[in-house]
């Protein structure tokens, strides 16, 4: 950004990082100051959370209390049953499909693309899916529940993954074909190579609904399997730590942590990817 | 959409075209559609037409037998006002949320533009809450939000006088309260793609307006705001469509209350399920299937235009 007049322009220099700055400490370093503050605590200190630290740092055992208490470790493993096959289904299957969707250009697989897409906007049937995974065998269990999240997130994996074969050029196909290959072979060895940038953003994105979804596995799995925001819920809306905010802002912080960590070493990556996929 | 993926080749000769077509499917068979097909048929629109019927039904967990009873889960949820009401709440909530969330996203964006490092810093925080849970949100803004939470105690010190203003216990401004923090934890996705839209505007395009000397706002005004329509777009409609949808942020902050004032329509569902009323879950279930489906349609439309334009 340059501006006409020196004098202005270094003013603007200066305000953006002030404002830049001050965003940042009011909007976020105020709300996550407090969630740690008030998980070193001790009971008494974190009836009412404030931003004062605490008078003596408790946040090991604070975070050790919950990790056991809490049944973090069960519901860190259910969290991972469900999320890891859902998503690897949704992008194997979401690519295959794609690539024909992509490819093929007659009447019915437009239709049969706008029916694979509408998934991105139409709400699930949230209640009746509880019937049909009755009706099923499955219901309670976590290939139910894998299945409901493959079919919810098939959409999106298929709306970015045709978008993005559409730009791949065909004689790239061709060349391989040429060369005697079947279409799987073309598939694996030509799109997929192009395709794993567009996959990793659509399994970020996954990833993220998956293991923070508590609406769905209310309905599929309550009770029956724990995953971290359904133990969250559990614990803090009713039982074990109601009002107990240092538990709950624990629980919190180690529920956050995979995902964190994730973030924080991808990031520059993660964020391209989303912005480029959003807006081309 | 479909006529810009016919190679051009096909246009000229029909008996060409017919070859290619068969070539096409030969290249690309059909069965490496069947598994996605066969799950979003079982476990999407299965279900959705399930909701079709059994919103006709009075399916209940206090009963073995479903018997169909027409209009009846309808008639009592217009009768109990929960259908207008939940309906209301729902569609002033998105309105806000998209309203809200676009708001601090475009200023975020326009702050953070420049490729410092600070900015660069400040955009990854920002997009810390958009990794969240959304339950977990909630929770920290009701420990915040009590009456004799931090806000509150902040604002005494501040004005000197006692101040408890009730931000989750207000039927009239919670719903607003409860919007701001859906958007707060969401702004970061939204800054994220106005970003991405501020980099697509030409600078020529900008520099120009710079030489006929209009200053920053007026630029912002006729020259990056228009040329931003597509981000707009994008953010508005996910931002509307996905709170409609909402749940987790509400269900922690005030699960529906105070009065129903915030009960969206999935915070029925989740409660009248709980009790046993399957039924009139699933009629609930249809009328946000039916009134998301007529707003998507606009939505649709459009992004299939701007596809064919690409």
């Amino acid at each position: 950004m340059t501006t006409a007049s020196p004098t202005l322009k270094r003013a603007r220099r200066l305000v953006q990082p002030t404002a830049a700055i001050l965003l940042t400490v009011l909007l976020l370093g105020v709300p996550f100051m407090i969630i740690i503050f008030t998980a070193g605590k001790d009971q008494g200190a974190a009836l009412n959370p404030d931003l004062s630290p605490p008078a003596t740092w408790q946040l090991w055992s604070n975070l050790a209390t919950v990790l056991d208490e809490g049944n973090m470790v069960q519901a860190l493993f259910g969290s991972l049953l469900v999320m890891v096959p859902s998503v690897l289904l949704v992008l194997v299957l979401g690519s295959l499909a794609s690539w024909i969707l992509a490819r093929r250009s007659s009447r019915s697989m437009a239709v049969l693309y706008a029916l694979a897409i509408s998934g991105i906007v139409l709400p699930p049937a949230v209640v009746t899916i509880v019937l049909l995974l009755r009706q099923l065998g499955l219901a309670g269990t976590a290939i139910g529940m894998i299945s409901v999240y493959t079919g919810m997130y098939l959409s999106t994996v298929i709306f970015f993954v045709t978008g993005f074969i559409r730009t791949i050029p065909m004689e790239l196909e061709e060349a391989a074909r040429m060369d005697g290959a079947g279409p799987f072979r073309v598939f694996w060895k030509v799109i997929v190579p192009l395709l794993t940038p567009t996959l990793a953003t659509a399994s970020i994105l996954i990833c993220l609904y998956i293991w923070n979804d508590v609406f769905y596995a209310l309905f599929v799995i309550g009770g029956r399997i724990d995953t971290l925001p359904l133990n969250l819920f559990d614990v803090a809306s009713a039982g074990l730590y109601l009002q107990r905010w240092h538990m709950i802002f624990s629980y919190i912080i180690l529920m956050s942590l995979p995902l964190l960590t994730v973030f924080v070493f991808l990031q520059r990556k993660i964020i391209s990817g989303i912005t480029s996929g959003a807006v081309k | 959409m479909t006529t810009t993926l016919l190679p051009a080749r096909r246009k000229d000769q029909p008996r060409d075209a017919r070859l290619a077509d068969r070539r096409s499917r030969q290249d690309h068979p059909s069965w490496f559609l069947w598994p996605a097909l066969a799950m979003l048929v079982i476990f999407f629109f299965t279900p959705t037409i399930y909701n079709f019927v059994y919103a006709f039904t009075d399916w209940s967990s206090f009963k073995s037998e479903i018997g169909f009873v027409g209009f009846d889960n309808f008639v009592k949820l217009l009768q109990n006002g929960s259908l207008l009401s939940d309906l209301r709440v729902t569609l002033v909530y998105a309105i806000l949320v998209a309203i809200f969330q676009n708001l601090f996203g475009l200023g975020l964006a326009l702050v953070l533009e420049r490729d410092t490092r600070i900015n660069r810093f400040a955009r990854a925080a920002f997009f810390v809450p958009v990794i969240m849970s959304a339950l977990a949100v909630g929770y920290v803004f009701q420990a915040i939000l009590k009456p004799d939470g931090v806000l509150n105690n902040f604002l005494t010190t501040l004005t000197g006088g006692e101040v408890s203003i009730p931000w989750l216990g207000s039927t009239t401004w919670t719903i607003v309260v409860v919007a701001i923090i859906h958007a707060w934890k969401w702004m970061g996705l939204s800054m994220l793609i106005y970003l991405a839209g501020l980099k697509t505007i030409n600078e020529e395009v900008i520099e120009a307006a710079q030489l006929d000397g209009a200053g920053y706002w007026r630029i912002f005004k006729a020259v990056r705001w228009p040329l931003l329509a597509p981000a707009v777009t994008f953010n508005f409609a996910t931002a509307l469509l996905g709170s409609m949808n909402g749940f987790d942020i509400v269900q922690a902050t005030t699960a529906g209350g105070p009065g129903g004032s915030t009960e969206l329509l999935n915070i029925f569902i989740f409660r009248t399920f709980g009790q046993g009323l399957f039924a009139q879950a699933t009629a609930m279930s249809l009328v946000l299937f039916l009134v998301v489906a007529l707003l998507a349609f606009p939505v649709i439309i459009y992004l299939r235009r701007r596809e064919r334009v690409l």
